[in-house]
């Protein structure tokens, strides 16, 4: 047991202090046509959160608080369900390997994904941020509760989508793999939850293959503000090492931490060894947050293949979770009844 | 030379089929189309292959029905002639799916009960081949190790193994596709089927036990003939194939976008379960 944390402390030290040496003395594989290679299967899952934790005053731990602080999160992640109960039948994340901590995660040394602002929390919201977090609580609320009808539930239990594909990604909970494959003009990734793809359709100017400086922003770049989508539209370039992928046109139906249809994303993606792919992005919605926040994650070589994950045609947790609410409803009213007539 | 090579292609098609001569005349026109795809050599990817990139789209009513079909009125009365089906000229070749007795009365009785059954009502994943024809455009992402087909619908995705290949793990909505290059051509072998995708809306069907093998061929710079063998010996009584051409959008702006059809046929599936307000 001993010897198994001392060597998860090697690996938090490896995954930590080496990448940053590497990342001028590495230069990824390149892809047939010339692009730095993103290819492969990998996963974003990891235990570090997105806000620095209430209390935590600093941005690194030391390895010995990291590893502690990992263990903390496991401990909460196994007792999400109570043994013997119906909910651990469901849903006993230790079985599996629905939990983190058996599958490979990202190790990292920092507090909180989010690098700036510093004190790694989301900013304040705007006046106008503030009022339109407000009308989608009133509509929210307008729906009934969650099990009064399947609009009332949540996206991931509607299998409309998941915490997975972004922008930006995250860790969705579990089954956080994504696959990327590149083309002459585009990158895909497809991510395993609902199998959800984006294809980032790269400026043919700086694509490799189409040299052509003068197509930057011409027609295929361009993208009318009335197609919205729930993950928007994304582009992409090289900058060196760098993909660099911009997102706009979201609906503004799967908030990200509150975030609305004015929501900007900046990802950039870079690989800095065979088995990490660094992954930065910013969020940038004027409407809602009073300055743009950004956050640094990694993504790391995982195995594939990526089964389908047919989520809405398999949804037996939703409709036996409506009709049990039903039941329960005319249950009440006969009891109510009852009661009533005596 | 050419003559003679179509002049075999016609004695060859004939003799395979050895039916009818309508079957026969039918199967010369396709045996014609595949001759002129031969003598066509694609542009190359950087790594040497056939380059099937591209946003592709058939042009048919297959999705309403494989065989040929009259045009009819719209399933949805309130469509009215929005909603009708329009007539088709069928992408099975000799005409007819061969179904076993049993078979056939299944698909008619699927056909009966469409608006209940259809799995493509339900927004489910629309299963091989039928993604192709289903009349969304779909994403052709070539790479080496992986070709990826990206469908619009309910954002169906295939991916291709061309190395590493395993059988399938399990049954799946969309099989587990193996793929290899012929000269020109892409062939994609594909197994591992459930029970539950149609052909089409006329309710054709097939087994798990179902075993697809398609070719994409390149006939011109923005057109592919897409040929596929579909062998079920649950329900067929000997294997079958489709043709059809793929078709190129060259509009500079082409996309996939997204048809996350989920929500719109939430209440159509859950509605009955909705809470009902207090009396």
């Amino acid at each position: 047991m001993k010897r198994i944390a001392l060597g998860a402390v090697a690996v938090v030290l490896l995954a930590t202090v080496v990448p940053s040496a590497q990342t001028k003395a590495y230069k990824a594989p390149r892809t047939p046509d010339g692009q730095p290679d993103l290819q492969g299967f990998w996963t974003n899952s990891t235990y570090t959160p997105l806000e620095r934790p209430d209390g935590v005053t600093k941005a690194f731990y030391t390895p010995e608080e990291a590893e502690a602080a990992i263990k903390r999160a496991v401990q909460r992640e196994s007792a999400q369900t109570e043994p013997g109960t119906t909910a651990d039948v469901h849903y006993d994340f230790s079985q599996f390997g629905l939990d983190r901590s058996q599958s490979l995660f990202v190790r990292n040394l920092r507090t909180s994904l989010i690098v700036d602002p510093a004190n790694g929390k989301i900013p304040p919201l705007t006046e106008e941020g503030k009022r339109r977090t407000a009308q989608r609580d009133a509509e929210q609320k307008k729906l009934g509760g969650r099990w009064d009808s399947a609009e009332s539930n949540q996206l991931d239990d509607r299998c409309l989508i998941m915490a997975g594909p972004g922008p930006p990604m995250m860790d969705a909970g579990y089954n956080s793999n994504y696959q990327i494959v590149q083309s002459a003009g585009a990158v895909m990734i497809l991510t395993e939850m609902i199998h959800d793809v984006r294809i980032v359709t790269l400026d043919p100017s700086t694509s490799s293959g189409s040299p052509r400086a003068e197509s930057r922003g011409d027609g295929r770049m361009l993208v009318d503000p009335r197609l919205r989508q729930w993950m928007g539209v994304s582009r992409g370039r090289w900058e060196g090492e760098t993909l660099v992928v911009e997102t706009t046109n979201f609906n503004g139906k799967n908030p990200f931490r509150g975030s609305d249809e004015n929501l900007k994303v900046i990802e950039r993606f870079t690989r800095v060894a065979d088995d990490t792919i660094e992954y930065k992005f910013t969020i940038d919605d004027p409407t809602m947050w009073t300055r743009p926040w950004s956050a640094e994650s990694a993504m790391k070589k995982t195995v594939g293949p990526i089964f389908e994950h047919a989520c809405h045609e398999g949804n037996f947790g939703l409709y036996n979770t409506l009709v049990g609410a039903r039941l329960e409803e005319k249950r009440a009213a006969e009891d109510a009844l009852k009661k009533g007539s005596k | 030379m050419m003559r003679n090579r179509f002049l075999v292609v016609l004695i060859v098609a004939a003799v395979v089929s050895g039916v009818s001569l309508a079957v026969d005349r039918v199967t010369a026109q396709q045996a014609a189309v595949q001759s002129t795809a031969q003598a066509y050599r694609a542009p190359r990817t950087p790594d040497g292959k056939p380059n099937l990139n591209g946003i592709w789209q058939t042009m048919n009513t297959a999705n309403w029905n494989i065989e040929a079909h009259p045009a009819g009125p719209s399933p949805v009365r309130d469509l009215g002639a929005s909603g009708a089906v329009p007539a088709g000229l069928g992408i099975v070749e000799g005409g007819e799916i061969p179904y076993l007795p049993a078979a056939r009365k299944k698909q008619q009785e699927n056909y009966a009960n469409r608006l209940k059954l259809d799995p493509e009502i339900k927004c489910y994943l629309p299963g091989v081949p039928r993604s192709t024809y289903q009349g969304m455009p779909f994403q052709i992402i070539q790479s080496t190790k992986h070709i990826m087909l990206i469908h619009e619908f309910a954002g169906a995705v295939r991916t291709i193994y061309m190395a590493e290949q395993t059988e399938a793990p399990a049954d799946s909505w969309m099989g587990w596709s193996n793929g290899r290059w012929e000269g020109e051509t892409l062939v994609v072998d594909t197994k591992g089927f459930n029970d539950l995708s149609w052909f089409d809306r006329a309710g054709n069907f097939h087994s798990d036990a179902l075993h697809v093998v398609e070719r994409f061929t390149p006939r011109s710079a923005e057109t592919i003939t897409y040929e596929a063998t579909i062998e079920d010996p649950k329900v067929f009584s000997r294997p079958w194939k489709m043709s059809m051409p793929l078709y190129k959008h060259v509009e500079r702006n082409a996309q996939i976008l997204e048809f996350r059809c989920v929500e719109f046929v939430e209440d159509l599936l859950y509605g009955h379960l909705r809470k009902q307000p207090a009396k």
